[in-house]
């Protein structure tokens, strides 16, 4: 126990403000470098440059972007309802910028006027409130498609409600084993239990929730493979092909976000939040306000667990960023399979598992600690290779994906794929030459 | 600051938000608009239900109603007239008797929660909540009574909604 002294009074709404304030433009900040970083990142793995003309290697092309689109001319579809059509990007913001508030990013700071933890508001819903505000970002999505006049875009935002609706089901359901295990949902009591009283970060223990909540993730923030609500090639652009200037620039940053605290909240939920690994140095949590259980905080500390909590976020970030660039689009009856046949009743399992292996090691007397992770890995080996391998459904694991592929007519209304001869082929125009 | 009334100032803020999303709805003639004047009813209702402790029940309110139920009924008002402007089936003059029940039964609702005696908000409900909420945490403090005192209506709710789905997967299926 350290009593580090509460903050009261006039310092206390300082403190809010600045945090406040930080995470609201360490989010902006980070959103507009992430234009730029999915550039690069996209033109590394193409093997091109990406932009490098503004700024040094490119560094204030987000800035040149953002004065582009303040300056652009704003337009209006005909025969649209222009309130909504206003309205839209706001509604796909907001939620996306308040969401973040919930999320613990660094070990407590200690200050001359009382202790400062490092999180806008630890509420004691903790992650429901993401769910709950997310789940409200779908209406910025659905007016636009809506009051732009315009069948692509209406096509486009039906089906970001349809997949959001469906991947809800799912994210929510691979949450349960982790309420298992930290007895409760708010996120600081989530890394606390990561990094003091289980020992382990839930990407281990829960591997398969992991999984699942990653597909989910991808989902619910519209990215590739799940991007079928803007789809380029079908769509034009989905439900913000009427939007231009800054508006369009809106849905982007709500994009954005929404990744940021997607990756943000990977991090704590799975790989331990800020805590630093093999180090019990950093494990503290606030109890009470003021007084800290575990360690002694200090100021390198909070400096040093963010940066963890960077590094890990980052990893997501990019993570998002590898898959948009790796994988083609699914088709949207993919999807929508995957959602509902797959993943649904594949969590409802999982769930059922976990519970019963957690009830059975709680009923043995198991204590709580080192062992009991390891056990719960090992146990938790089981669905996870099982799920692998029947959705491999003998392709990758079994070997017979290519041969698979060569026999037989093609599905009905594929046309542009490889041709079942292809490689006999090559070998008579090699042999020909 | 603790003199200043901010809890007080918001429930008003969302008090008026509340009604005024809830006339909204009925008197647009825009489906599109009313179901977004309901969603900001179900909205300030949330956060009256934070200002009141009961921070579960608002995640749920917003996670159930406004995220997941309005969100299809914009889906079934869109696929079915796109949200234009349409008739009322409301004629004649049914509508007032069925407005004066209404509201007679809103007012029996107001009357038994706070004015009758014994009533819910008289009972000290408030340090309740929060000695709940202290001893098992936001989620604990519902889920303990649900599955435990209350676990056989809690199941037997189950089975009616069950019931409901596979009534209107047979109605769906059966050749028109």
């Amino acid at each position: 126990m350290h009593d580090m002294g509460a903050l009261t009074g006039a310092p206390w709404l300082i403190a809010m403000l600045i945090k406040v304030l930080v995470v609201f433009f360490g989010t902006m900040v980070v959103v507009a470098l992430l234009t730029l970083m999915e550039r690069k990142v996209s033109a590394w793995m193409q093997d091109r440059l990406g932009p490098n003309r503004v700024g040094p290697g490119g560094l204030l092309q987000p800035a040149a972007d953002g004065l582009k689109n303040i300056l652009k001319e704003e337009t209006y579809p005909a025969h649209a309802s222009k309130l909504f059509f206003v309205l839209a990007p706001m509604l796909a913001i907001g939620p996306a910028l308040i969401t973040f508030a919930v999320i613990p990013f660094a070990a407590p700071l200690p200050t001359p006027w009382g202790l400062v933890d490092m999180i806008v508001a630890d509420l004691p819903i903790g992650i429901l409130y993401i769910l709950a505000i997310t789940s409200l970002g779908i209406y910025g999505i659905v007016m636009a498609g809506w009051a732009s006049n315009n069948k692509y875009s209406f096509l486009g935002g039906l089906r970001a409600a349809a997949q959001m609706v469906s991947y809800e089901v799912s994210l929510g359901l691979s949450l349960i084993p982790i309420f298992f295990l930290a007895g409760n949902v708010t996120l600081t009591q989530i890394v606390w239990s990561q990094q003091q009283e289980l020992g382990w970060w839930y990407a281990f223990p829960l591997g398969l929730s992991f999984l699942f909540f990653v597909i989910s993730a991808f989902a619910e923030t519209n990215r590739l493979p799940f991007d079928v609500a803007e789809a380029e090639s079908e769509l034009v652009t989905g439900y913000h092909t009427e939007y231009s200037s800054m508006k369009f620039s809106m849905f982007f940053i709500a994009e954005y976000s929404n990744m940021v605290t997607a990756s943000a909240l990977m991090a704590t939920l799975f790989l331990g939040g800020w805590d630093i690994p093999f180090f019990t140095f950093d494990n503290m949590r606030v109890i009470a306000p003021g007084i800290v259980e575990g360690a002694e905080p200090a100021w390198w500390k909070t400096l040093l667990t963010f940066g963890a909590f960077g590094i890990k976020t980052l990893f997501f970030i990019f993570l998002f960023m590898w898959v948009r660039w790796t994988v083609p689009r699914f088709r949207y009856d993919q999807i929508m399979h995957l959602g509902w046949k797959v993943l649904l009743p594949s969590a409802l399992a999982y769930v059922t598992f976990m519970a019963a292996a957690i009830l059975t090691l709680d009923t043995l007397g198991v204590p709580f600690d080192f062992w009991y992770g390891l056990i719960l890995t090992g146990v938790n080996l089981v669905p996870t290779v099982l799920f692998l391998v029947l959705i491999d459904r003998d392709r990758v694991i079994g070997g017979t994906a290519p041969a698979a592929r060569r026999s037989g007519p093609l599905p009905q209304g594929i046309t542009a794929t490889r041709r079942p001869n292809a490689d006999a082929n090559v070998e008579r125009e090699n042999q020909e030459a | 600051m603790t003199d200043f009334p901010l809890t007080q100032l918001l429930w008003w803020v969302f008090a008026s938000m509340a009604v005024g999303g809830g006339l909204g709805m009925v008197t647009r003639r825009n489906p599109v608009a009313s179901l977004l004047f309901l969603v900001l009813t179900f909205f300030s209702l949330a956060a009256i239900y934070v200002l009141l402790g009961a921070h579960f029940i608002a995640a749920i309110q917003i996670i159930v109603y406004a995220g997941a139920i309005m969100v299809l009924f914009l889906f079934v008002i869109m696929l079915l007239n796109l949200g234009h402007d349409y008739q009322s089936d409301l004629r004649g003059g049914v509508w007032i008797v069925v407005g004066f029940v209404a509201a007679g039964t809103v007012g029996w609702f107001i009357w038994q929660s706070f004015g009758a005696p014994g009533a819910v908000l008289q009972r000290g409900g408030e340090q309740q909540i929060a000695a709940s909420v202290e001893q098992m945490n936001a989620v604990g403090a519902i889920a303990y009574p649900l599955f435990r005192d209350y676990i056989v209506p809690f199941e037997l709710v189950g089975i009616l909604l069950l019931v409901a789905i596979i009534g209107a997967v047979l109605l769906a299926k059966r050749r028109v």
